[in-house]
């Protein structure tokens, strides 16, 4: 029994923070602050909730915009 | 004539790399300090520090190559990469030619970034402090006519005053993330 690959329907997109390689910059909050918050010290709260399909492109601009690519999407496309 | 224009093409090309680079520093230490405001987010300081070290690598690029094609001064391609062969001024196009290769680490790091382990990107991106000063120290040695005008001067100055505030203002800049991990400012 193998399960669907997470996402290939859509849907099932997470955004994800490594919080060893994270460093505050904060660029990620301020691209995509429908989903990603910013604790008192600045690093990133995120959603609980998947990616929304709408939301996915900002998701990745997010992504390629961190500072030290310490923000992931798994289960997009 | 067409010998003239290269040359004037040559030395313009290093001004503008100049001003770029120490934008790109500037905009660097603005990135590394974590500076914010509401007319400036991260995301524009950050981006723009990123396309202004790929035009100066343009303009660095074109600064180099007509140089060379220029015959009049007579320097050859291996005296872009490899520093003081130079027959012309070999000191002052030495330190341009160590600074051309760690522009080129520079950027080709940055681009490999995914690819690459961290630390090594990281440790190649601290030689932007020695990359910048000797880019200054060769543009003033290696072009002794020009560094006498007072607008070349001045443009230098302002560079390096630039450059000097956002360093210092960095190493000075408290971050709770450097708190946390006790590396001071950096």
């Amino acid at each position: 029994m193998s399960r669907p690959a997470a996402g290939r329907r859509g849907g099932d997109a997470r955004l994800g923070v490594n919080p060893i390689t994270c460093r505050a910059h904060g660029l990620c909050a301020e691209l995509l602050p429908e989903l990603i918050g910013l604790d008192e010290w600045g690093y990133p709260i995120l959603a609980a909730s998947p990616v929304p399909p709408q939301l996915l492109e900002m998701a990745r601009d997010a992504v390629a915009a961190c500072p030290t690519l310490a923000l992931r999407l798994s289960g997009a496309r | 004539m067409s010998q003239q224009v290269l040359w004037y093409i040559s030395r313009g090309t290093g001004m503008v790399s100049l001003l770029l680079l120490s934008t790109t520093m500037v905009l660097g230490a603005l990135t590394g300090g974590r500076f914010a405001h509401a007319s400036w987010p991260r995301f524009t300081v950050s981006g723009l520090h990123r396309s202004m070290s790929l035009v100066g690598l343009g303009f660095v690029g074109a600064h180099v190559a007509t140089a060379v094609i220029d015959s009049y001064a007579g320097i050859g391609w291996l005296d872009v990469l490899v520093p003081f062969t130079s027959v012309y001024r070999p000191l002052w196009l030495g330190l341009g030619a160590i600074a051309f290769d760690l522009v080129v680490a520079l950027v080709a790091t940055s681009l490999m970034r995914p690819r690459i382990d961290p630390r090594g990107w990281r440790i190649v991106h601290w030689a932007a402090y020695a990359c910048w000063p000797l880019a200054v120290a060769h543009g003033l040695g290696a072009g002794p006519a020009d560094a006498r005008l007072t607008w070349v001067l001045a443009v230098n100055a302002g560079c390096v005053l630039a450059v000097v505030v956002a360093v210092t203002w960095r190493a000075t800049a408290s971050h709770p993330d450097t708190v946390a991990r006790g590396g001071g400012g950096w």
